[in-house]
């Protein structure tokens, strides 16, 4: 069983900091990491190897240090990283990107047999639009399951799969033929530490890196900014509210003092309230 | 980049709201998404429109009503025992057929779990923009859609176009815009549109589906009255003086992120922008400092009450009230001062 799995090397966002002057992002320095969400999608399809054989095969699309998380994922265990790097990739908003992945992974498919399942993360933590899962199954005619909990059968000989999906409401289990799209849910499997074998072959495996055209893209203007329906106009710092927070004097009164005053207070500003919260706890 | 929309989608025009529809209910954010289309119909001049898919005609006729009291003019109705059960090739194989026939130029669908899987595959199949998580939507001069949405982990926010593509979609979570006014009585049209799909020619089959208990459901989101901790509580232990105060007002209760990374509450009750958006009357923040991803999951209370004893704590940049003291000692006793308040009313009248 071949089965890729779509990652992307995203800026470890709790360390993003923005110029207080400009509002500019800065990036410099900014260390990168698997975005979090695909270490559950990677972690599923090796699961699925080691359980049925095969190969996993990871990719990304990226500049050319994005390689860092291709072996990253091979010393965790994957078997192959493809790297997707060219300039006329710049500026893909999730159309333009989910058609250059869709590509690869045909691309993929021709040069290593066609994958059973393509496998990406719920969303990422940087652009956290879940829209590029959706766009690469719609593109390849892939079965679409987003928000997967558990895959809970693969039968290769009928070629059909079983999971569990996390729905509006409640979970839905569906069964649908291969190949599919599969969008896991985080939380769902224990991410493994790679052998050290798998780390020393993750730290000198060659990486097949395409381009644009090695990729067999054809038509550069369904990529990067061309291919993108959507512009972003305008990044703007949130408007901060004109006033801030009216303190209620604490001093040296007692707690039970100064919650009365937060109670009159409240019941100051919303004179509804009072009533309300009678209802409610008449209701008890 | 200028707007220059060719000439074959010059005709597409009118505001579409998908309205969720699942176990024979509207979910929330499909009227919350009316309200807002209603204003956007107005400012371009043109009709609000719902669409809404589902199994069975008859049961769906008080949604499409519900439809037209929350501001619909029209509501295409897809009825279609393939459709009883969300599954996303039937939804999306109608809801690009809606498109390509009625024309659309502004699709709006709810960010839930339903409404992202289909968007995705919606827009990709008509190859044009969606814009995630959108907190604010407008017309501009040249009447387009501007869809605003936080970027870079909140910190900063960016507005998104779809200049020269139609129709131009945008999600939003829930809670994120108010709740719009019913008008009873308020009537519109409908136009039913044929499915043209067959059950044997849709792969995915829905084995089954297992409802979460209801007593599990945290109703976080629509609670009027929220009360939530943050690290300043110090231990997993002190959270209960969160939920003692939340019990005694009727309300829900959540905290800050760090809380579920540290496994002190579930994931369900993470209120930001990771978490849960919430718009209740009334928010109280224990011991948590405000950060802005915090801050962007709860701008929406009518009320902020903040407790810190940090006087410096961001919180207090967008709360109403403060307090800065030791939240551990003063949410007992603010919770026992509305415990006196509402028995003793209570026995008065
Ligand atoms: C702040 C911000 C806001 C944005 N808003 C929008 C918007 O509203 N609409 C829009 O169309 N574009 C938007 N973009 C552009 C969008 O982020 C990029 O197109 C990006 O390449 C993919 O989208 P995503 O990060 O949202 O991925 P998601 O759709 O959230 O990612 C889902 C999964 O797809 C896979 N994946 C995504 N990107 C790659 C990749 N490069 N290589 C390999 N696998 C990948 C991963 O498995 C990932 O878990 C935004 C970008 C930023 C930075
Ligand atoms: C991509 C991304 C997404 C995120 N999403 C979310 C999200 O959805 N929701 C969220 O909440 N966070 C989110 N965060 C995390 C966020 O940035 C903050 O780290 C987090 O909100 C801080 O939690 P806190 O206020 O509980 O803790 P802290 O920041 O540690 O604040 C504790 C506060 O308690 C005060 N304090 C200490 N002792 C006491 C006491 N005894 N009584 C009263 N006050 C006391 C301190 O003065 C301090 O202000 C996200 C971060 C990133 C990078």
């Amino acid at each position: 069983m071949h089965i890729v799995v779509c990652i992307k090397q995203v800026p470890d966002s709790a360390q993003i900091r923005v110029h207080p002057v400009t509002n500019t992002i800065m990036r410099q320095g900014v260390p990168t990491i698997i975005n979090p969400y695909d270490l559950f999608a990677l972690e599923e399809a090796l699961r699925l190897r080691d359980w049925l054989g095969g190969e996993v095969t990871v990719l990304t699309m990226g500049p050319p240090m994005a390689e860092e998380s291709l072996r990253k994922a091979l010393g965790i265990g994957a078997d192959r990283g493809v790297l997707l790097t060219d300039r006329f990739f710049a500026g893909s908003d999730t159309l333009a990107t989910s058609y250059a992945l869709a590509q690869a992974v045909r691309k993929i498919g021709e040069t290593w047999g066609i994958p059973e399942i393509v496998f990406t993360g719920k969303q990422t933590i940087d652009g956290d639009t879940a829209q590029v899962g959706p766009g690469i199954a719609r593109r390849l005619a892939l079965q679409q399951l987003t928000y997967v909990a558990a895959v809970q059968e693969v039968d290769l000989e009928n070629k059909t799969i079983t999971v569990l999906r996390r729905a509006e409401g409640g979970v839905q289990e569906l069964k649908t033929a291969i190949p599919a799209l599969i969008t896991m849910l985080e939380g769902t499997n224990e991410v493994r530490r790679g052998t050290i074998a798998d780390v020393l072959r993750g730290a000198r495996a060659e990486l097949v890196v395409w381009n644009a055209q090695t990729a067999g893209i054809t038509d550069v203007s369904n990529c990067g900014l061309r291919g993108s329906p959507t512009v972003v106009k305008r990044v703007f710092a949130p408007k901060p509210r004109a006033t801030k927070a009216v303190q209620i004097e604490v001093g040296d009164r007692d707690m039970g003092t100064i919650a009365e005053d937060v109670i009159a207070r409240l019941y100051a500003v919303q004179p509804a309230l009072e009533a309300a919260l009678l209802r409610t706890a008449a209701a008890y | 980049m200028k707007k220059e929309l060719p000439e074959r989608f010059k005709s597409y025009k009118h505001v579409w709201v998908f309205i969720e529809y699942e176990h024979g209910e509207i979910h929330p954010v499909s009227l919350e998404l009316l309200g807002e289309g209603r204003k956007l119909a107005d400012k371009l001049g043109v009709e609000l429109i719902g669409a809404v898919l589902g199994g069975n005609r008859a049961a769906m006729q008080d949604a499409v009503v519900e439809a037209w009291e929350y501001g619909a003019d029209l509501v295409y109705v897809v009825a279609d025992p393939t459709l009883e059960h969300y599954r996303n090739d039937p939804y999306t194989r109608v809801m690009t057929d809606l498109v390509n026939n009625y024309k659309p130029e502004i699709i709006l669908l709810g960010a839930t779990v339903l409404g992202r899987d289909l968007a995705g595959a919606v827009a990709t199949t008509l190859l044009t923009g969606l814009t995630a998580d959108c907190t604010e939507l407008a017309i501009d001069d040249e009447g387009s859609l501007a869809a605003t949405r936080p970027t870079f982990g909140g910190s900063l926010l960016c507005t998104i176009h779809t200049l020269n593509f139609r129709p131009q979609m945008a999600t939003v979570r829930p809670r994120v815009m108010a709740m719009p006014g019913r008008t009873k009585g308020r009537q519109g049209r409908v136009i039913e549109h044929a499915a043209n799909l067959q059950e044997f020619d849709i792969i995915t089959k829905v084995l089954r589906f297992l409802p979460d208990r209801n007593s599990n459901k945290v109703q976080l989101a629509y609670a009027d009255i929220v009360v939530a901790g943050g690290l300043g509580l110090r231990s997993p232990e002190n959270l209960q003086l969160v939920r003692a105060l939340a019990e005694v007002l009727g309300g829900e209760w959540g905290g800050s992120r760090p809380l579920v990374q540290k496994g002190w509450m579930e994931a369900e009750r993470q209120i930001g922008q990771t978490g849960k958006t919430i718009r209740p009357k009334i928010y109280i923040a224990a011991g948590i400092s405000g950060a802005i991803q915090h801050r962007v999951g709860v701008e929406g209370a009518d009320t902020i009450i903040a407790i810190n004893t940090d006087k410096n704590a961001p919180i207090f940049d967008f709360a109403h009230f403060g307090v800065v003291t030791n939240a551990i000692e003063f949410l007992p006793a603010l919770t026992t001062a509305f415990r006196k308040r509402l028995s003793v009313n209570r026995l008065a009248s």
